[in-house]
């Protein structure tokens, strides 16, 4: 009985602590968050009042329309999202391409190319930068989207290529074995068994792939000049260069800029789960 | 046709082949080059030799920028390793409401980039940021972070740690990997929650952590965008990254950014290979043991 007794009290006091952990970490999360919501609906003024409000007592949404006029946010959103849409496209599908020879099919030299691409995911792209910026100058192409989306078409991502792989293996080969018998050409394999069957897995690299295109600042940085092809990284850095800082404004179009990778995390996430799993793909 | 057959899956890998000639083969070699010469990418390219990673070791902004990446990883990987392991440890655990807790400790790895530097920026602003408000709730009255090179580091090392929920994915994989049976034995054995943790969920996750520390100094070596956003006072939030930047694009100085690009590598590579061959030491591979869940190498 007493057994029994110091067992159930135990367990309370460990429930007690893994709660008190979870809540003051997810605050600690969560807060700085609220936070920027927050500054985003107070005026000048509020802003810098001490002690500061919380919950403003009125709203002003003013802040949102002007980070959506203070910065041409809607032409930066354009370029944003064409240049994602073809990245993300290109990423997704080329990976897919890739990985599909590797994991289906033999010829000479395969091991060793996969030895290659594997090496190259450890390959810190900074040694290549200043030769492919050169390249591209060369070429004409600074102020264009084009060195921005081109490099995907050409094979994805090799980390991106080595999970699909992993996966591609899992799919059971008697379902492109009755497809060949019915005449099916091997890029009919892929785009209609692998691709279908292979959803989870294509949307969480997809999310990922998007995450890395919709927050890159390293290249529209090196790349892009004209302020009227920046994307909303780069217009929102330049924002921040602004000399006087107006943090009401300047959080309103952080949020603005930040709500889509979100939405699409929330919308996708059943795949996610599901693709994290099944790819055993590391955040 | 035969022939056309056995080249098919070469098809399939052709255009990553194809890249990897234009954007890696060829891009090395040049650099190669680059790193030897003076060149402002206007004018014709100077040879001078060694002269550029001679220079850098008198650089005092080029071992500034070295010291400051160091010495942020040293204390932001360790810190971030054990942040994270310990929130999957805890979020792994079947309690009411996990699923909530879950996802805003996930928050961080979903919402990135500019935004959420200059939201840094503004919670570490010394008299009207979060931070220091919190703090004032408890009597602290904080410091001036990003405005006192002293505080600029533990600035940087505390957003880490805030974005630390976002990497425990690994983990968490890691964690429901490691077979019941271990666990049930070692209750048998009488061994307490403490005793369970040290001596199977840890040793079980050691390739998990190798993995993370591995891409935890890559990271660091390699980070640019809040640093580049956020700064900090006496140059202490010039980053490797960002003088490298710098003196690519701000000044122009090819040759001299892509000696530091090597050097870079040189050292991503040199640590590396360390942590690999320390691994055997410390890393314990599920597979080695009989009747536990195979697990792919990491």
């Amino acid at each position: 009985m007493a057994i029994t007794l110091t067992r159930t009290r135990r367990k309370k006091i460990h429930a007690i602590f893994v709660y008190l952990f979870l809540i003051v970490s997810s605050a600690a999360t969560v807060l700085p968050l609220l936070w920027m919501i927050s500054t985003s609906l107070k005026s000048g003024d509020i802003i810098f009042q001490i002690p500061p409000k919380w919950i403003p007592n009125d709203f002003h949404w003013e802040n949102y329309y002007r980070a959506v006029t203070d910065i041409p946010f809607f032409l930066y959103l354009k370029n944003t999202v064409l240049i994602t849409f073809f990245r993300v496209f290109a990423e997704v599908f080329m990976s897919a391409f890739v990985a599909y020879g590797f994991a289906r099919f033999h010829f000479p030299g395969k091991n060793i190319w996969f030895l290659i691409l594997l090496s190259t995911i450890m390959l810190p792209g900074e040694v290549t930068m200043i030769p492919v910026f050169l390249m591209f100058s060369e070429l004409g192409w600074i102020n264009t989207f084009k060195p921005l989306i081109v490099p995907a078409f050409f094979g994805g991502q090799a980390v991106f290529v080595f999970l699909l792989r992993q996966y591609f293996l899992t799919i059971p080969r008697e379902l492109e074995e009755a497809a060949l018998m019915d005449g099916a050409s091997r890029f009919q394999i892929f785009y209609k068994i692998f691709l279908p069957l292979s959803k989870p897995a294509l949307i969480t690299i997809g999310i990922f792939s998007f995450q890395g295109s919709w927050n890159d600042l390293l290249g529209p940085l090196m790349y892009l000049n004209d302020s009227n092809k920046f994307t909303l990284q780069l217009g929102l850095a330049m924002f921040n260069g602004m000399t006087k800082v107006e943090w009401g404004p300047l959080m309103a179009a952080s949020i603005l800029v930040l709500l889509p990778t979100l939405i699409i995390f929330f919308a996708m996430q059943k795949y996610f789960v599901e693709g994290i799993s099944v790819t055993g793909i590391k955040g | 046709m035969k022939k056309l057959k056995k080249y098919e899956g070469f098809l399939f890998i052709s255009p990553w082949i194809l890249g990897f000639f234009i954007f890696t083969v060829f891009p090395i070699s040049f650099a190669f080059y680059i790193g030897f010469t003076d060149w402002n990418s206007f004018t014709e390219p100077k040879f001078i030799g060694f002269d550029n990673y001679i220079h850098l070791f008198k650089d005092d902004n080029f071992l500034n920028s070295l010291k400051v990446t160091v010495v942020y990883a040293i204390f932001a990987i360790p810190l971030g390793i054990i942040s994270s392991l310990t929130i999957a440890v805890i979020v792994n655990m079947k309690v009411k409401g996990i699923y909530f807790f879950r996802t805003a400790l996930y928050l961080p790895a979903v919402v990135s980039g500019v935004s959420i530097a200059l939201l840094w920026r503004w919670i570490l602003d010394p008299d009207y940021g979060l931070i220091n408000l919190i703090l004032s709730y408890i009597g602290i009255s904080g410091p001036n972070w990003l405005g006192d090179p002293s505080w600029v580091l533990p600035s940087y090392v505390m957003m880490a740690i805030w974005g630390a929920g976002g990497g425990m994915l690994t983990y968490l994989a890691g964690l429901q990997e490691i077979s019941r049976s271990l666990y049930e034995s070692a209750e048998i054995d009488g061994a307490n929650g403490w005793v369970k943790f040290r001596h199977i969920t840890l040793p079980m996750l050691t390739p998990v952590i190798f993995y993370n520390l591995v891409m935890g100094i890559i990271g660091a070596f390699r980070k640019f965008n809040d640093a580049y956003i956020i700064g900090g006072a006496g140059n202490q939030g010039q980053f490797y990254m960002v003088y490298l930047y710098e003196n690519a694009f701000t000044y122009y100085k090819m040759g001299y950014a892509t000696a530091m690009a090597w050097v870079l590598f040189l050292i991503i590579l040199l640590l590396t290979l360390l942590v690999f061959k320390t691994s055997p030491l410390w890393v314990f591979y599920s597979g080695e043991v009989e009747g536990t869940k195979n697990k792919p190498n990491r």
